[in-house]
């Protein structure tokens, strides 16, 4: 029997002062672009970038591994949450849709 | 109306000033965030999907206009200039930044308000019937009640560590307009049959994962009697209530677990016990209360210019056909606002319109407001020939929607375009539904209907309990809508059947559309209800609406 293959992951949170989405970038910095994040293939690798995620308290709150995929634009969502999080809202043009600066 | 007392306003400003520094602990990084976390929660903020979110009490969902202008002040200084309310009769602001959250407590405790156990396992905001006050068909104002309750569970050092939430609904009338019997401990106002008022006491009501209608334990209890009795039954469930599974806590599966006979006896021992101590206290500080919830001096004044504007002016005519309710004083009327404008978010209202509540109430509603669990704001005290300026009052301002318990009076959780608890959106399917139906101009043939609408088993939408409810699912990573029947949420509770597979964010409207023409072609008349015709013939000539493939199939 194979091992499933892993699905490519992105870090994500959200910023500790005002909540927003945020996503890690493969130069650590946390980005409001999900298409910045840094898309990871391997499981070893999504493990300690998460752990790196988790002893930034003081910059993001709730970091976890969400699946991502690769599209043209950069990293994209799987989960149709992870979509939501990544726009905003659909019932008022609030929050990152409307185009917010894109670094924490 | 209820003032704060010195204790209170002194506690509450100390939970501010407490609450500051734990911020600022916070964003300094000598607090986790799980150190934090129960310190937020314990404060009514919330951590959601794109920011956080701060829910606010309104006990009983009574408000004055300087609370009303506060929360619209609210809105928009440190929000996008709305508030949502929910089916708690609460107010939820869904853009706080964590740094400006003390400051809102603040603003909030300059009108006597709090965000203090909205959350976490204690008893939570107590509900109560928005027509409080003013219902013809009250027995007696059930907020004094629970102002009562709230003064006993807040800060309660025996309850603040329940085995789970516990929410607490009191209905002054026999008509239940408060969902009682969907609640933890339900309350009804009746009277014995020497004519004096008391209580039905119900318990172990819940929706969410399980949901239970809740089961008399006391057919008659003497109002006296109220605080002892209350007391046994929390401190009953917090013996014997499961603290090993989350899913198990709630009071509603310790009743069903032990029975209601065993919870019975254990309460009545634990209730003689504690009569006892009570030794009259709560009666002398009920009566206090009492006299701050005075009714207001009712004018007397013909109501004749209210006729003539309602015979010249058809949409008004239409507004007060749905959105009055009948007062206990002569000339005067309920007012229901719909904050549910077809096409928008259900329970949202901008810092605008919350202004222009405020004024109204002010000037013609004896400064007294109400907000619905239905997430609709009642202007409860209106004198007859006020109701033509109020109409254009709420015109002005966007509010006049006439529908009022009709198809697009939908009630809808914030679902998953803002929870994190989420499994999928429920805002915008009630948005299509009322959009729809208002193409349809359909929705005064249909009459009384309730939909309600919830984007997890968490239930907050009461889909449960909604003539037809909507619980959205995440189905194999697609949103994906249930649909229950026959629900009801009024002395006559019932939990809504599930009508079959669900459907997907496309197909839910056009769904809901062959279930009400399935209703309007087998109703015995226009005046059998949607949920009438349910009753009368049950599951079967719906489902086939729902699922013509299936039928179609069957017949084949
Ligand atoms: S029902 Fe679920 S999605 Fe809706 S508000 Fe409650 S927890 Fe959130």
């Amino acid at each position: 029997m194979s091992r499933r293959p892993f699905t490519p992951k992105v870090v994500t949170a959200n910023e500790l002062i005002d909540g927003d989405a945020v996503w890690l970038t493969a130069l650590d910095s946390w980005s409001r672009d999900m298409a910045e994040a840094e898309l990871i293939d391997d499981e070893a690798i999504a493990q300690d970038r998460l752990l790196f995620a988790l002893s930034q308290p003081d910059v993001i709150v709730g970091a976890y591994l969400a699946d991502a995929k690769a599209s043209g634009n950069g990293a994209a969502p799987v989960h149709f949450r992870e979509e939501f999080r990544a726009r905003g809202p659909s019932n008022y043009l609030h929050g990152k849709q409307v185009g917010v600066k894109n670094h924490v | 109306m209820y003032k704060y007392n010195e204790f209170d306003e002194n506690f509450v400003r100390e939970r501010v000033a407490q609450f500051r520094g734990q911020v600022e602990r916070r964003i300094d990084g000598s607090l986790t965030e799980d150190e934090f976390k129960p310190l937020r929660l314990m404060n009514g903020l919330y951590l959601q999907l794109h920011a956080y979110m701060l829910r606010v009490a309104i006990p009983y969902g009574t408000l004055n206009a300087a609370q009303m202008r506060q929360l619209a002040y609210l809105a928009e200084r440190w929000d996008k200039g709305y508030g949502h309310f929910t089916t708690r009769q609460n107010i939820q602001y869904n853009w706080p930044k964590l740094k400006d959250v003390p400051d809102m407590l603040d603003a909030l405790a300059d009108v006597g308000m709090h965000a203090i156990q909205t959350s976490g396992n204690t008893i939570r905001n107590v509900t109560a019937d928005h027509f409080a006050g003013a219902a013809a068909d009250e027995i007696e104002d059930p907020r004094p009640v629970a102002e009562l309750l709230r003064q006993w569970s807040t800060d309660h050092p025996e309850f603040q560590f329940l085995p789970r939430k516990f929410k607490i609904a009191v209905t002054g009338s026999s008509t239940d307009r408060a969902v009682t019997k969907a609640h933890d401990i339900g309350l009804r106002m009746v009277r014995n049959d020497a004519g004096e008022p008391g209580f039905e006491v119900i318990v172990g009501g819940g929706l969410g994962r399980t949901p239970m209608i809740g089961k008399v334990i006391r057919a008659f209890l003497p109002k006296a009697d109220l605080l002892p009795y209350c007391e046994a039954i929390v401190s009953v469930y917090n013996l014997l209530g499961r603290r090993d599974n989350k899913y198990k806590a709630r009071i509603k599966i310790t009743v069903a677990e032990n029975g209601l006979e065993k919870i019975r006896d254990l309460v009545e021992g634990r209730f003689n016990e504690l009569r006892r101590e009570f030794n009259g206290f709560d009666q002398e500080l009920l009566e206090n209360i009492e006299a701050q919830f005075a009714p207001p001096v009712f004018r007397k004044a013909p109501t004749l210019a209210f006729d003539a504007y309602r015979a010249a002016n058809p949409a008004f005519r239409s507004w007060s056909d749905t959105n009055l309710a009948d007062h206990h004083a002569d000339g005067y009327a309920i007012v229901s606002v719909s904050i549910k404008k077809h096409g928008a978010t259900p329970g949202d209202a901008s810092a605008d319109q919350m202004r222009v509540l405020a004024d109204l109430a002010e000037t013609y509603g004896h400064d007294e407001i109400r907000i619905s669990h239905e997430q609709n704001v009642i202007l409860p005290h209106v004198h007859k020939s006020d109701l033509a300026a109020v109409y254009e009052g709420l015109r002005d301002a966007d509010l006049a929607t006439a529908n009022i318990g009709l198809v697009s009076d939908i009630i809808a959780c914030p679902g998953m375009d803002y929870c994190a608890l989420a499994t999928a959106r429920s805002i915008p399917i009630a948005q299509e539904i009322a959009t729809r139906f208002d193409e349809l101009k359909l929705e005064h043939e249909i009459g009384p209907l309730k939909i309600k609408i919830s984007g997890c088993i968490n239930a907050c939408g009461h889909h449960h309990v909604g003539h037809i409810g909507i619980l959205g699912l995440d189905r194999a990573g697609v949103e994906n809508y249930q649909i229950t029947l026959g629900g009801d949420g009024t002395e006559t509770a019932t939990v809504g059947e599930r009508a079959g597979p669900g459907f997907s964010a496309d197909e839910i409207v056009p769904a809901i559309e062959r279930l009400i023409d399935a209703y309007l072609g087998i109703r015995a008349s226009g005046d059998e209800t949607f949920l009438q015709t349910y009753r009368r013939l049950g599951l079967a000539p719906f489902k086939a609406a729902l699922y013509p493939e299936k039928e179609a199939a069957n017949a084949a």
